[in-house]
């Protein structure tokens, strides 16, 4: 069972310094006081209290246990979910984790304030956080998944993110190891910073941003098979040593780890989670484990039985339809998920917002091949749905245009609704579809609370 | 007019594409075909060379060591500027107004060689980056020609100033533009240069249609009601979006952290 960030056991708190333990005391104290009066899980202000108290209690709260960090601009929250289901099966013991997607330091400081300081911890970590962070929190393993544009007011260039978690990696712990997508360039030229990597064949559908080399600036070539070569400076595909197999229809994938002796042991990979980007996400959780030595066998097991990561991937009924909720925020993601949607003419609700977490400026609509969706029936929705509407507009893909969350359900006209959101466009709608399912709307549910052990 | 296919080219999309800018080529191919124009978007990668034959060219934004790989491929054979010398359109977004000056930033933060194609001059700005909703009254010259107000959001550390020879887009009611609140873009000829991402011509169609009549002429109207519902909604909410509360103070704000700031934004 998960020990999500707000809600474990109480911490012995014996071997931190007074001053850690106060702040542990202070901010568990205030995040169960917002929980109580229903201002939502509390990690953040928690969190910030722990911070305000002791300043350096990330670094008290780190010491003497497991960590493990996930970073990246996409799959952060499933990747973290997938190991820590993984690490739990194959440990044989509780985890710490901030499922709530908290994931600057005061969500990490919250989840680590709240659960016992023996137990080891899977953190995820915004990708702008990362440098600053494993600093304090010294971790065993960190996970680099991918970069690409995302939030572009705010991480104006990708490469920049790319240079800090270079540095990241150079700044690692004697011992730490680095588990990297040898497929991104953005990432593999970071994690080349470290001192031990395990480079794992994560794939990588979105390429416009890894097309200028990160070391150099020339151009990135890429081939068949995924290798990919700078043409200026030589910088090139690490050879992975795990990699995911056999995609295709019919044929079951399987998660390849090459051993230290050189030979290669293939595990099968029958995920709930859809798409060919989960499959990379636990072949990554699973190089994690294996790194740190433990037996794939359970980790597998208990990874394959995930269903659904903080309403990612949950079916909802509401108002007689089954919505099947997606979570994409940029083309990169957007990459992925059109082949999760159900075939054509499955109807396809799509919401955007652009507040301060989804990024101000959604220009990166235009960077999504939305024409993919002609022939369904189409509801743009969410705070920008006009902006998406003139997209689809150019796209030539016929839709209605309905800004509420719920309504967009309805007029969607099926079944069954796939609906991609983007970051708050999705925290509404299940908010919404909570609220509704409190309320006792016939059939609504299936949703879990999005805490511990959701999906189980 | 002789209906003959329209070519847009769309510049070096891998390194000024960061910002959805290639929507503009989109927004210029569709609003042709609509009208029973025949027209392509031709996108041509680093790698190849860049046809001087194509009738408009869309180059969008980036960072800044792709910015000036983009700059160094455009110098080299300079086949923008053949294409302008021989009446081409061009619309050059952010980065790529910077490019097409007299000079830009690099990414060691020294002066580098910009096309010329534009008479400006971009340096480093002292403060922090302009990043929010823009919002431009065209100046009387292009109000003539249809344009209405626009709308965009903008998301630059360069500062830029226009040398004699080439005029504005118009003046900022909201946002910075080029430098200090004042003016925005740089227009020389054909080449018309703007800070606005979202993408430009998806918010105002209007311009789509005053640089596609540089190209075919006069043009039939069309329906706009999608586009114009977004522009209508971006100039009634992108201003409240950029400075919420006291709009005037903190408009003020913004505008002395990016004079006087201290040099935190690149």
């Amino acid at each position: 069972m998960a020990v999500a960030g707000a809600q474990g056991a109480r911490p012995g708190g014996a071997r931190l310094p007074a001053r850690a333990r106060l702040a542990v005391t202070a901010g568990n104290g205030l995040a169960h006081l917002s929980r109580l009066v229903g201002l939502g899980s509390g990690s953040v202000v928690g969190g910030h209290l722990v911070l305000a108290v002791d300043p350096s209690a990330l670094s008290h709260l780190a010491r003497g246990r497991r960590v493990m960090v996930v970073s990246g601009t996409n799959g952060k929250t499933t990747t973290t979910r997938l190991l820590a289901g993984a690490l739990e099966a194959a440990g044989g013991t509780e985890v710490v984790t901030n499922l709530q997607g908290a994931n600057l330091s005061t969500g990490v400081a919250a989840a680590l304030a709240a659960g016992r300081p023996d137990l080891p911890a899977v953190l995820e970590v915004d990708e702008m956080w990362l440098d600053r962070l494993v600093g304090d929190l010294r971790p065993e393993v960190v996970v680099l998944l991918n970069l690409s544009r995302d939030q572009l007011d705010r991480n104006n260039e990708v490469r920049h993110v790319a240079q800090r978690w270079r540095q990241a990696c150079q700044a690692l712990a004697p011992g730490a190891v680095v588990v990297a997508n040898a497929d991104d360039p953005l990432v593999a030229w970071a994690a080349m910073g470290a001192g031990r990597v395990v480079w794992v064949g994560a794939g990588l559908g979105w390429r416009n941003d890894a097309a200028g080399c990160p070391a150099c600036g020339a151009s990135v070539a890429f081939g068949e098979d995924g290798h990919w070569a700078c043409g200026g400076c030589g910088l090139s595909r690490p050879l992975p040593e795990v990699r995911v197999e056999g995609e295709g229809r019919g044929v079951a994938a399987g998660v390849v780890v090459r051993g230290p002796d050189g030979a290669d042991s293939r595990h099968p990979l029958e995920l709930e989670l859809p798409g060919r980007c989960n499959r990379a996400n636990a072949a990554v959780a699973l190089a994690a484990l294996v790194a740190c030595g433990y037996d794939p066998g359970p980790a597998l097991g208990a990874m394959a039985r995930v269903r659904e990561v903080a309403g990612r991937y949950a079916r909802v009924e509401h108002a007689g339809v089954t919505a099947r909720l997606l979570l994409a925020k940029n083309p990169a993601g957007w990459a992925e998920v059109f082949d999760m949607l159900a075939p054509a003419p499955g109807p396809v609700v799509v919401a955007v917002n652009a507040r301060t977490a989804d990024g101000h400026d959604p220009s990166w609509l235009w960077d999504v091949e939305f024409e993919r969706l002609a022939g369904r029936p189409v509801v743009a929705s969410g705070e920008r749905y006009l902006d998406l509407s003139v997209r689809l507009h150019y796209a030539g893909v016929g839709h209605q245009g309905v800004e509420g969350l719920s309504a967009a359900l309805s007029a969607a006209g099926g079944q069954v609704v796939d609906v991609v959101a983007n970051y708050t466009a999705f925290h509404q709608l299940l908010a919404e579809l909570r609220r509704a399912g409190e309320a006792g709307a016939p059939g609504a549910g299936g949703l879990g609370a999005g805490g511990p052990g959701a999906g189980r | 007019m002789t209906v003959s296919c329209v070519s847009v080219a769309l510049v070096y999309p891998e390194l000024l594409g960061t910002y959805g800018d290639g929507g503009n080529a989109t927004v210029l191919a569709q609003r042709l075909r609509w009208r029973g124009h025949p027209a392509e978007v031709v996108v041509v990668g680093p790698g190849g060379p860049l046809p001087a034959t194509c009738d408009i060219y869309v180059v969008g934004g980036g960072e800044d060591l792709p910015q000036s790989l983009a700059a160094r491929r455009l110098l080299e054979a300079a086949p923008l500027h053949r294409a302008v010398d021989a009446g081409a359109v061009v619309l050059a977004v952010c980065a790529g107004l910077q490019v097409l000056g007299e000079s830009f930033v690099g990414p060691d933060g020294k002066p580098s060689t910009g096309l010329g194609l534009l008479g400006c001059v971009t340096t480093r700005g002292r403060g922090r980056r302009a990043v929010g909703e823009l919002v431009v009254e065209p100046s009387a010259r292009w109000s003539a020609q249809g344009l209405t107000t626009c709308s965009g959001f903008e998301n630059h550390g360069g500062v830029t100033e226009l040398l004699p020879g080439t005029e504005p887009v118009g003046t900022v009611r909201v946002g910075l533009g080029n430098k200090d609140g004042s003016v925005e873009g740089a227009v020389k000829g054909r080449v018309w240069g703007t800070y606005m991402h979202g993408p430009v011509l998806a918010r105002n169609p209007a311009l789509a249609d005053l640089l596609l009549s540089w190209v075919v002429g006069e043009l039939a109207p069309l329906d706009d009601t999608l586009p114009l519902a977004l522009r209508q909604e971006r100039l009634r909410n992108g201003p409240a979006e950029r400075y919420p509360g006291r709009g005037r103070a903190r408009a003020g704000l913004d505008l002395l952290a990016r004079v006087a700031g201290r040099g935190w934004g690149r």
